[in-house]
């Protein structure tokens, strides 16, 4: 099972029309899949360690426990007239013309084995109604095209049903996983949370020392004691932030922007070594006893450290848990301060203070920086910010126009709730993979190069960990900076003019010279 | 013989339609939903949610945002099917209401709208590559049989006219349990047949769509769940994993 080896040159497919509809490639991603999970990482989420002899026998009895407890699923896998609204509207059928990974498509490849098992037509006349058994082939297909799905639920806006394949896929993981056929990077990565708190497996220790650094390094570059702390108890406000953060660039930076702004507003606030996680990995392989084993963390760690609000840090998926899921899976919360909202997304607590004037910011520190904004999936089409519809688009906007003086947006067939994926998002963010996303971040890639083109941009925002994964890795490949890719709240924290630093003297001396000039 | 073939037939398919359906949506009703998946952005509250149902369903908003010539045929078959299914109602009500007798002249019209917009997506599905691909025999032949039904309906309008009143007396005698005989043109059996097969087939098939689309989690839920705590599902813990 070796990444698919592939003759794809992005550089050749960067110019053109974002949302070109490519000519049928029967078979050609057939060869694209995940690295199987190993014996242990399957058994620590709860799962047989290899494929089981009777596999077929309990994936269809899996199925049909899946179909009786989600209305969801029920109705998604009945309700499909193959209209044909969806086959063109996913960014891996867009990059790799493989028919198989049109939404439809997809889901037929599950909707033919409940067809075959669960419903009279299926039983009796599957070749009328396209039903058929579960084979190993049919199995082998959907370990490859379930892991060519992020998730990104761009489909489920386009249906007239609202059929969401994100559904089907996670509906079609956890069978697999109950067989004993998991995704190895995913449920790694769970057991890793298990075991040591975050996706990254950092342990409390190594949290520790970085965040003593990062404050030497802000206190250093403004002459502010910002303070990063962890694990303190009685802080009113848990910040909750996918590990990356910790770890890498731009997510770094965007973590450093988080702290200046709880600085700069005063209040106290600490990260959880325990759930030093936003990230949940249980939504992506459809196991809701994982998701919910991960969100029970953070409720934990809340009770634990006594705070009274709940912030989370920039992570797509995270803050589709967390915005929809937590209080179901890991409520109540009603030991919080029920004043604000529970939970809040960093974006908000921003936006609030710079409505309310308490942000001061010199955006031409960001002048170097022509930005637009890559709307990530699950914030876009599966949570909301703020208290109106489609707050979601206009927050991180406002911030990114706060901050910044050149912003340009992306066509408005390609954002908000039309929004491409990435193409590393719902678990596929492996280098294994690395054909896959290539190919599935095409058009996401075309739409930057057109802004590129036209308004000279040269950055491009996002709010999610796997986003900025994602695009580090990609937008060299397509002739972009690697660099290019920048945390939300990294423009934050170039821009912000933290009281009594040495940015503001700066800028109070640059501005009383101009003033003295008038 | 060839009346009682009819009713008979008609009982069945009447039976089958109610008792298929009402299963169906049955199940959607009580199977759980637990958790809050909503497209977002979505309403609010639960009136910006039927205000959004309705939407999808009398303009069909999300086939709109997705592809026009698919919207089109859509939307015109089957508001035309709309009114021609107001305009049969006729047969089955005495007297007619002023309403129906209103809706006649469009109904007849609607006849050819439907066929149309059938032949357009049947088209669209032997066309297109991307939709050929995802149509199976059972897409084909669900257009054949709506097709055929219109057709035969049009030309029993328009070509060779069966004895109406006497269909209609069919029906009522069906609903009263007071059958009585029904005319023996070719042209109307075809109909009528077809009809009834439809009937049969509806809670088997795709056709499920209809009550299908009032109960999608991601259009019919409302975007609080910051605002109320939501327990999709007394079973979200019960759940036990058998398999």
């Amino acid at each position: 099972m070796a990444a698919a080896t592939s003759t794809f040159k992005p550089m050749d497919h960067v110019h053109g029309d974002p949302l070109e509809i490519p000519e049928l490639a029967c078979g050609a991603m057939a060869g694209s899949k995940p690295y199987v999970a190993a014996p242990g990482q399957q058994e620590a989420l709860g799962f047989p360690g290899e494929l089981v002899e009777n596999w077929q026998e309990k994936a269809i009895n899996r199925l049909g426990e899946l179909v009786d407890n989600s209305r969801a699923l029920r109705v998604f896998l009945d309700s499909c007239v193959k209209c044909g609204a969806c086959t063109d509207k996913c960014h891996y059928f867009l990059g790799t013309g493989d028919p198989k990974n049109m939404p439809v498509a997809r889901q037929d490849l599950l909707r033919k084995v409940y067809r075959r098992y669960f419903t009279w037509s299926g039983k009796y006349v599957p070749w009328l109604v396209g039903a058929q058994d579960l084979t190993k082939d049919v199995l082998d297909d959907w370990y490859s095209h379930f892991h060519q799905c992020s998730q990104c639920r761009r489909c489920s806006v386009y249906c007239p049903y609202g059929i969401d394949t994100a559904e089907i896929s996670m509906a079609a993981r956890d069978i697999m996983d109950t067989v004993g056929l998991g995704q190895k990077y995913s449920n790694e990565i769970i057991g890793k949370v298990f075991n040591i708190g975050n996706n990254l497996g950092l342990p409390a220790k190594a949290l520790k020392a970085t965040l003593a650094g990062l404050e030497e390094d802000v206190e250093e570059e403004t002459g502010v004691p910002v303070r990063f702390p962890l694990d303190e108890k009685g802080a009113d406000i848990l910040l909750v932030t996918p590990s990356a953060d910790f770890f890498a660039s731009p997510h770094m930076e965007g973590l450093i922007g988080y702290a200046k702004v709880m600085h700069e507003a005063g209040v106290s606030w600490t990260f959880s070594s325990y759930a030093s996680e936003a990230a949940n990995f249980g939504m992506f392989v459809g196991s809701q006893e994982n998701m919910q084993k991960v969100a029970q963390r953070i409720h934990k760690a809340a009770e634990e450290l006594g705070v009274k609000r709940l912030v989370f840090g920039e992570c797509g998926h995270a803050w589709r848990v967390a915005y929809s899921f937590l209080d179901t899976l890991a409520g109540p919360f009603d030991f919080l301060d029920q004043n604000y909202p529970i939970p809040q997304h960093i974006c908000e607590f921003t936006n609030d203070l710079i409505d309310q004037g308490k942000l001061r910011f010199d955006k031409s520190r960001n002048d170097a920086i022509r930005l637009t904004f890559h709307d990530s999936c699950n914030v876009a089409r599966a949570s909301r910010m703020g208290d109106k519809p489609g707050g979601q688009f206009e927050i991180p906007r406002a911030i990114l126009r706060a901050t910044c003086n050149h912003f340009y947006d992306m066509a408005a067939d390609t954002i908000h709730e039309h929004t491409l994926c990435c193409g590393g998002g719902g678990g596929l963010l492996t280098d294994e993979l690395m054909d896959v996303r290539l190919k599935g971040a095409q058009p996401r890639m075309r739409a930057l190069q057109q802004v590129a083109e036209d308004h000279g941009v040269t950055h491009m925002a996002a709010i999610c960990a796997i986003c900025k994964a994602q695009f580090s890795k990609v937008l060299p490949q397509y002739g972009f900076d690697m660099e290019s890719i920048v945390s939300v709240h990294q423009m934050v924290s170039n821009a912000i003019i933290l009281t009594g630093s040495i940015q503001e003297q700066d800028y109070e001396a640059a501005r009383l010279s101009v003033l003295q000039e008038v | 013989m060839l009346t009682t073939a009819f009713a008979l037939s008609f009982y069945t398919a009447a039976l089958v339609l109610a008792g298929g359906l009402g299963y169906r949506i049955w199940l959607y009703a009580s199977t759980p939903a637990p958790l809050k998946i909503p497209t977002t952005p979505a309403p609010l509250t639960h009136s910006g949610v039927a205000a959004r149902m309705f939407r999808e369903v009398v303009f069909f908003q999300s086939l709109f945002n997705a592809n026009k010539w698919i919207w089109l045929f859509g939307w015109i078959f089957h508001m035309a099917l709309a009114l021609v299914v107001l305009r049969h109602l006729r047969y089955f009500l005495q007297p007619v209401p002023e309403i129906l007798v209103l809706v006649q002249p469009f109904g007849e019209l609607a006849g050819f709208a439907m066929v149309a917009g059938l032949i357009a997506l049947w088209a669209r599905r032997l066309i297109v590559p991307r939709i050929r691909y995802i149509s199976g025999p059972s897409d084909h032949l669900m257009l054949a049989l709506l097709v055929a039904i219109g057709i035969s309906g049009l030309t029993m309008t328009y070509v060779a006219h069966t004895d109406i009143v006497a269909v209609k007396g069919f029906f009522l005698g069906l609903m009263y349990f007071n059958w009585q005989p029904l005319p023996s043109d070719p042209v109307l059996l075809v109909h009528l047949g077809l009809v009834a097969a439809l009937m049969i087939i509806f809670p088997f098939s795709k056709l499920l769509h209809a009550p299908g689309v009032f109960f999608s989690p991601t259009r019919n839920q409302a975007d609080d769940s910051r605002e109320h705590r939501y327990v999709g599902s007394a079973r979200l813990e019960a759940m036990s994993r058998k398999a």
